[in-house]
Parts: structure tokens; C-alpha cells; sequence
């Protein structure tokens, strides 16, 4: 049995300890906004918050996370999609396919949290979500409006 | 335009709904029978196979093609929108199941969803679609009015009778429409008068894509479904010999280990989590077959064999190459040869392939992201075992496609394989990122043998292109092959076709293919052959135009005489980089055009090179597709055409060895990131009169644009990629 707390519920999961939290959010708890793509944290589909941090959910096992750390996934990031982030993205019409867009939102929201105002280069560096379709620019914009408060 | 029929809608899918707190694919899941689905079927019958219209005025527009991100959701239902003259804010979406499709003769014409033709090839009957909802709305208005159905307008959802003023809305009438007939001609509007195609308009599937309540094929949840992960032979060709179930079938939640098909095998489990963890643990004996020895460089030896190969077949012809630069190099003149290389690419899309079956005696309903709803369709009733009519698929929106979902139904005949061996219960298959990669519909690898001759003056006197390499349609699609010939392969480089001809004007000229077809499955890769093709022709243009001693644009602008659209859209991005201008200290760039996909494409790229890695500043991409439906989305397809195309440029290449590929996730196979994203600016000269494809042939010139400046940086040609290679990035 884990423990986990998920956007603000607690949930008691029977799994094994060694399942990413990844899978237990999309599987056990029924969360899928939070997407799958490479498995070895290399994409940042699967991003969510830890206690604030953006991590990849898919090399996380469970059994790393106590029961009063904070888990915040996309659904739980807002409860209308009012987040500044996600204002901002609906502003400029970012995604394409989107698959990666939750996760790329959850990246950008923690970057905010630390560095309100990211220049170009904190961006490179921080954001390293793969957009297959080919978002860069529209999310680089994004993150520059949410940065600004601008999205409305 | 078909006549109206009786239609079951209970299992359409509904698609994203346009408005904040609407409609969610989640919370529709199209299940038989259910009674939700049956609910909304009762309440709005259709007014012709494109339009329903609700009593409250909700128009739900009928999209056959599939959204993967291209926007062609948005901008197909903005033609329809346009002639049907609605409420552009009460519009949705919803995919017509494929079975529907051909219970009623194909009403929604082809579902396929590649070569860029979702919008070019279908405007005209799904504008008229619109345009006969629209004649059907009024004139069910006129009847119930007792006038003249002449003397009636519509616009934004609203019949108004001119002599009275009275009005109606779509919503009122929508039931009476369905049962009038059809007309039999409609007028379209001309595009110059449009209000809703031709605006930059929002996505419609944008809000649930930002919650995560989009649902995509991986996140699908059927009650009672089980969850399944795969294994196919690594090795092309190799089959699957032996497994050790009972090794397995005690690790928690496994249900049962299936083999899928000769060369599959799959763990079937509660969650896909177990189902993979179990996999991972099966003991597996691949027969590993005739290629296990295979590697990249036994197929580039066989590749480069073909570029002095004597038989080729012959895609354009002009005058006599071969003479003239015989002649030339006799006379001493001036005559240029380079060979040039394109790797295997895999087409990565985001969301791994996935298609959830649910199979009995006499059914068989499947559930996926597909390029091609048809062809799942057939490729299901084919693994079910089952007639066509006793199939159905139900399209949902795609974590990305690129051409791997369209021809390549091989995840759909796996799932229903692994349903038929579990009647009764839907069962989900979900590839890892590794199954992902090694089997792949791998963009061709070709090499490309090019020689030039200039006269005296520099003018270009004769050109040869030699390709040899991989024919996709030999593998994929052999009825349309042309007496042995892939005229695919030619792509961008033909004398006329309409699809994409030659931009230059050479008096003695011969493109030729050499075919040789490695045992790695081929597949269309965004952009296809014209990739490489551009490449070819666009870097080869500026070795001639260097040893000419000529300005590129001024060299290409004397051979693109007679082609004033490919001159149009080249001129444009070299202007809008700032051609004629010299870039600031450290700065260079080049330029590259072609056509493709009936579209007239270039881009200009500015670069440096700094400590010998590679930055790409900016990029300025121009495109006349003819007609230009959503701007915004256009815009968005060009942006992203240089993620591809600069993906591949930079970093992509799969290799064999041991006769499978080496790349088996991300690590290994690096795409672009937002650090290596240049900045783009997209110039649209539609000049109208024919109807060009978007979603890939901008592709084609993120490369030589680029290569051509890193030349002008360098004073290097860099003919084979990936540039990683080269330790340039």
C-alpha cells in the first residue's frame, strides 16, 4: 500500500513499489492528462510537480514519495485552466497535437514559480520538453506572456 | 452532393468542443449501444451527412480527416462553416466512424489523412456539403414561411426574410431541412469573399488540450479493459520462435501471454504498467532470420553501388545529359561532381502507437489515433477474421502522426490479434518508446550522385541526378509503381506534374533512380522523398553557383525563368532575411526552394559557427500554397516544418547493426529543443487559382538553407547527415 497525496486528495494505492508515479497517476488514480512518451525522462511528457518541483513522473518510482509530499499534475494545476500559464498558451493557440503540452505547461509553471521572469537563455535551459510538432517558438512566446501577466 | 439517409449516430465520436467547459472526448467515449450516444442522435438529426445543427443552434460539423496536430479539424470546419454561413462560435466537431462511411457509399469520401491533402483534396465537396446545409435551411424556412425561398438569407445562424424581416433560427429548422431534398447544384462563394475561411482563427481543439481532458489513444478507459505490451522481433525480418509463459504468469496482475502474430508476442494485464514489467521478464527466443548480420554500412555499400549502376529509371529528361558533360569535360570545361547521403529517420511521434480492440464471434470494434481511419478499418476486419460490416473504428485525436498512422496499420492488426484471443473483454496495446523505434516506417535512406557542367559563361549546360536508394512504394504500395519505376521517388523533381516540378530550366538534364531496396521497412516520413530531394538539388545549385563564381540567388534566378511561382516564394525569403544586405560580424546564410506537395516553398537561414558548433538564428520561410484556409494555422505548420526538418538535419539517423536499428529511445536519437530553435518569420503569397498542401513541404528547405549557409560560414560542403556526425552540434 503507498500513500501518495494528488492534487490535494490523498490516495492509497495497491502497487508495486517500484511503479513509476507516472503510471500509478494514469493507471491507479485515473489521471491522464499526465502523458507517456519515452519512459527514460527524456521527453518531459510526463512532467509534474513535487512539492514545487517539475519532475519526470516516468523514472519516479512510487516508493520514493512520502505521503505528505505534494503532487500537482494538470489536472490539478488549476481547476478551469485559469493558470497563467495556461492562459497564456490559450492566448497564443500554442498546441498542435498537444500531447506534449501538459507536460511542457507543468515545466514552465515550476520555471515561473522560481524565476518569475526567465530570459531566452533560462528558458533553453530549463525547458527541454520534446515538441515533435514543432510548438518551440509559440511556447517560448507563451512563457514570456505568462511571465509578464499578460495572457488576461 | 449524397441524399439524405437514415443514419445511426450512436456510436460517433464527439469531437473537442469548442468552448471552455464543453463537450470532453473523456467524458464521450463512443461505447454500442450506450445511452447518451442515442440520446443526442434523437435530439438532432442531421441536415445532410456534414451539418447537424441543434435545437439550441450547435452546429457539429462532420470531419472525415484526422486532427494530429495540422489543424485540418479546424480549418476543414471552417470551409464548411463558410459556406453553411453559421455561428462560427457554436461550432464543433465529430468524426464519422469509417463503417458509416461506407454504409452510405462513402459520403465522407476518403478518410486518409497524408501528403498534406486533407484540406486540398477535399474543399470542394465539403464546401458544397456546406453550401447545400445552408440551401436546405432556408428553404425549410421559406416553406414554413409560405414565400420564396429567393427571397430568404442566411447569415451567423440566421434565416431572415428580406420583403418582412422576419427571421429564423438554424436550430428551428434544422429538423424540417433534414427531410427536404438536397439540391442538386450548389454555387460556391468565391474565396475572395470569405468571413470564416481565410480568417486566422483559434483552434478548435486547443482548451482540452491545456487541462489535460484531451483524451488520446494512450489514454483511453474502457470498462473492464485490460492493458497489453508488445514485443516484436528486433530484427528486420526475424520471427518469433519461442516464450516462456509460465515464467511470467505469476508476477502480479499478469492475465495471459498471447502470441500476436509470427513474429509478436504480447502480455496481456490489469494495468499496462505490469503488463510491460512482465514482458520485460518473459523469457523470449528470437529466430532472428536471414538479416541478423545486417548493418549500416553493408546497405550504404549497396546504395553507393547504385550511383554508378548502368540501368536506372528515368524521372526527367531533357536534351542529353550524359552527352554534354562528356562534351564538356573532353573540352576541358568546367564540370562539378559531389555524392551526397540521407539516413533512415523514425518518425518519433510523441504519443507511442496504441490501438485498444474489443472483439466477439461476430464484432469487432477497434479504438484508435489514426491517420487513415479506412485502412485501420480494413486492416481490422482483416486480423478480426470478421466481414468489413461486422468492424468498426472509432478515431481519436493523435499524439502526432507524420505518416506513421496512415499506411502503417500494423498496431491495429496486433491489438485485434490480442482481443480475438480474449473475447469479450477490450484490451488496450500500448508500445514502449523502444518497440516504438525498432519498428518503425522508416523514412527511405538514399545516396545521391549529382554532376554539373557550366559553359563558358557559367550557365548551367547539363545536369545530372543520380539517386540510388530505397523505393517506399515497391514495399508499401506496389499498384503504384509505374512499370517498375517509383514515381515517388522523384518527388519535387519532375518536368510538370502539378504535385511538384522542377523550379530550374537546364537544356540537358536526367534525374535517374537506381533502386535498391534494403530489408528495412520503408514508410512516408513527413515531406516523404522531397527531403532529401531538396537537399540533392538545393546544395548541389549552390556548388554550381559557387563554381561559377555566381551570387546564389542571382545564379538560380537566370535558371527559374519559366517558373515564376518556385521564383516568387525564393525571392520573397531572401528578401525577407535581408538578402541583398550583408549579415552583422560572424553571420551567414543560404537559401533553398523547391516544390512539393503542389506547393511553392523556400526559406533563407542565417547561421554562424562559433568554437565549431552550429547556431541557427533565424529562419524566413515563404509558401504559396494557392489558397490559404486558416492563416494562423499555416503560419503554425511552417514554424513546425523546421522542427522536423532541422530534427533530421541535426541529429536524426537511425543505423543497423546486428540487423536492427541501434536508436531505441530519445537518448539516442535526439530531436530539436527549444535551446536549438531558430526563430522563424513565415511570408504566405497565395497567389490563388490551384490548391497546395501545408503540413510538409516547408520541411524540405529547413535543410539545404541551412547547409548552404554553413557553407558560406565555413567553406565546407556538408553532404551527409545527420551534422552531429560532423561535431557541429
Amino acid at each position: 500500500m503507498v500513500q501518495l497525496t494528488v492534487n490535494g486528495q490523498t490516495h492509497a494505492v495497491e502497487v508495486e513499489p517500484d511503479t513509476p508515479l507516472l503510471w500509478v497517476l494514469r493507471e491507479q488514480i485515473g489521471l491522464t492528462g499526465t502523458k507517456f512518451g519515452c519512459g527514460i525522462a527524456q521527453c518531459g511528457a510526463c512532467t509534474v510537480h513535487i512539492d514545487g518541483v517539475a519532475t519526470r513522473s516516468c523514472v519516479m518510482p512510487v516508493s520514493a514519495i512520502e505521503a505528505d509530499q505534494k503532487i500537482v499534475t494538470i489536472e490539478g494545476l488549476s481547476p478551469d485552466g485559469s493558470h497563467p500559464v495556461q492562459k497564456a498558451w490559450l492566448a497564443l493557440d500554442v498546441p498542435q497535437c498537444g500531447y506534449c503540452q501538459t507536460g511542457m505547461i507543468m515545466a514552465v509553471a515550476s520555471l515561473l514559480e522560481t524565476n518569475p521572469a526567465p530570459s531566452d537563455d533560462d528558458i533553453n535551459a530549463e525547458i527541454t520538453n520534446i515538441c515533435r510538432c514543432g510548438t518551440y517558438n509559440r511556447v517560448r512566446a507563451a512563457i514570456h506572456m505568462a511571465a509578464e501577466g499578460k495572457a488576461g | 452532393m449524397s441524399i439524405r439517409q437514415s443514419v445511426s449516430r450512436r456510436n460517433f465520436i464527439v469531437g473537442s468542443a469548442a468552448t471552455l467547459g464543453g463537450l470532453s472526448l473523456g467524458f464521450h467515449i463512443p461505447f454500442a449501444g450506450t445511452a447518451l450516444a442515442q440520446d443526442a442522435a434523437a435530439v438532432a438529426p442531421e441536415v445532410n451527412a456534414w451539418v447537424v445543427v441543434k435545437p439550441d443552434d450547435t452546429v457539429a460539423i462532420r470531419i472525415a480527416r484526422s486532427e494530429m496536430g495540422q489543424g485540418t479539424l479546424t480549418g476543414l470546419a471552417q470551409l464548411v462553416a463558410e459556406e453553411l454561413e453559421c455561428d462560427w462560435s457554436k461550432v464543433t466537431t465529430e468524426y464519422p466512424p469509417p463503417g458509416e462511411n461506407l454504409r452510405r457509399d462513402r459520403v465522407w469520401g476518403s478518410y486518409s489523412t497524408g501528403g498534406s491533402r486533407g484540406i486540398r483534396d477535399s474543399h470542394d465537396y465539403v464546401r458544397k456539403g456546406g453550401a447545400a446545409a445552408r440551401h436546405m435551411l432556408i428553404t425549410a424556412a421559406a416553406t414554413q414561411w409560405g414565400v420564396p425561398a429567393g427571397d430568404c438569407t442566411a447569415a451567423d445562424s440566421v434565416i431572415t426574410h428580406g420583403p418582412s424581416g422576419r427571421t429564423l433560427r438554424y436550430g428551428e429548422v434544422a429538423e424540417a431541412a433534414g427531410r427536404l431534398t438536397p439540391p442538386a447544384e450548389v454555387t460556391l462563394k468565391d474565396p475572395k469573399d470569405w468571413k470564416i475561411a481565410g480568417k486566422p482563427l483559434p483552434r478548435l481543439d486547443t482548451v482540452d488540450k491545456l487541462t489535460g481532458r484531451q483524451v488520446y489513444g494512450a489514454d483511453l478507459k474502457l470498462p473492464g479493459m485490460l492493458n497489453a505490451a508488445i514485443k516484436a522481433c528486433p530484427v528486420f525480418g526475424g520471427t518469433l520462435a519461442s516464450f516462456d509463459a509460465a515464467a511470467i504468469e505469476t508476477m502480479p496482475g499478469v492475465k495471459k501471454v498471447v502470441r500476436v502474430d509470427e513474429r509478436s508476442v504480447a502480455v496481456v494485464a490489469d494495468t499496462w504498467w505490469r503488463a510491460k514489467t512482465a514482458l520485460d521478464a518473459l523469457p523470449i527466443t528470437w529466430d532472428e532470420g536471414p538479416n541478423k548480420d545486417l548493418t549500416s554500412a553493408d546497405i550504404r555499400a549497396l546504395l553507393a553501388e547504385g550511383l554508378e549502376a548502368d540501368e536506372a529509371f528515368i524521372g526527367n529528361s531533357q536534351g542529353d545529359a550524359r552527352a554534354e558533360l562528356a562534351r564538356v569535360a573532353a573540352a576541358g570545361g568546367k564540370v562539378v561532381t559531389a555524392t551526397y547521403a540521407f539516413p533512415y529517420q523514425n518518425h518519433a511521434t510523441m504519443e507511442p502507437m496504441n490501438a485498444t480492440a474489443l472483439w466477439t464471434a461476430d464484432k469487432c470494434e477497434v479504438w484508435v489515433p489514426t491517420q487513415n481511419g479506412e485502412a485501420s478499418l480494413a486492416a481490422a476486419a482483416e486480423a478480426a477474421g470478421l466481414p468489413v460490416g461486422q468492424c468498426e473504428i472509432y478515431k481519436i485525436h493523435l499524439g502526432g502522426g507524420f505518416g506513421r498512422r496512415g499506411n502503417f496499420q500494423d498496431y491495429v492488426r496486433q491489438s485485434v490479434s490480442i482481443a480475438k484471443q480474449m473475447p469479450g473483454t477490450p484490451v488496450k496495446l500500448l508500445w514502449t518508446r523502444e518497440e516504438d523505434m525498432l519498428h518503425g516506417a522508416y523514412h527511405p535512406t538514399t545516396q545521391a550522385k549529382l554532376t554539373g557542367a557550366l559553359d563558358a559563361d557559367g550557365n548551367l549546360a547539363a545536369l545530372h541526378l543520380r539517386i540510388s536508394g530505397q523505393s517506399i512504394l515497391a514495399a508499401v504500395r506496389p499498384e503504384g509503381m509505374q512499370g517498375g519505376m517509383d514515381p515517388v521517388v522523384f518527388q519535387g523533381l519532375t518536368a510538370n506534374l502539378p504535385e511538384g516540378h522542377l523550379a530550374y530550366t537546364v537544356p540537358n538534364l536526367l534525374i535517374d533512380h537506381a533502386m535498391r531496396n534494403p530489408p528495412v521497412p520503408p514508410g512516408f516520413w513527413r515531406g516523404v522523398n522531397l527531403n532529401q530531394n531538396a537537399i540533392y538539388v538545393e546544395c548541389f545549385i549552390d556548388e554550381l553557383a559557387h563554381a561559377a563564381g555566381a551570387e546564389p540567388l542571382a545564379f538560380r534566378r537566370k535558371l527559374m525563368a519559366n517558373h515564376p511561382r518556385h521564383l516568387a516564394v525564393l525571392e520573397a525569403a531572401a528578401n525577407g532575411i535581408g538578402w541583398e544586405t550583408p549579415p552583422a560580424a560572424g553571420r551567414f546564410r543560404g537559401l533553398g526552394q523547391i516544390m512539393g506537395f503542389g506547393s511553392y516553398v523556400a526559406a533563407a537561414a542565417e547561421v554562424s559557427v562559433e568554437d565549431g558548433e552550429l547556431k541557427i538564428h533565424r529562419i524566413v520561410a515563404a509558401t504559396d500554397p494557392g489558397h490559404v484556409v486558416n492563416p494562423a494555422q499555416v503560419e503554425r505548420q511552417v514554424e513546425g516544418s523546421f522542427v522536423y526538418g532541422l530534427s533530421a538535419c541535426l541529429y536524426g539517423e537511425c543505423t543497423l547493426a546486428g540487423g536492427r536499428m541501434e536508436q531505441e529511445n530519445f537518448d539516442t536519437y535526439e530531436v530539436l529543443r527549444m535551446a536549438q530553435m531558430p526563430a522563424v518569420e513565415t511570408i504566405m503569397l497565395p497567389s490563388g487559382g490551384f490548391w497546395g498542401g501545408v503540413g510538409e513541404p516547408t520541411i524540405a528547405v529547413a535543410a539545404p538553407a541551412v547547409l548552404n549557409a554553413l557553407f558560406a560560414a565555413t567553406g565546407t560542403r556538408y553532404r551527409t547527415l545527420p551534422l552531429k556526425n560532423h561535431e557541429l552540434v
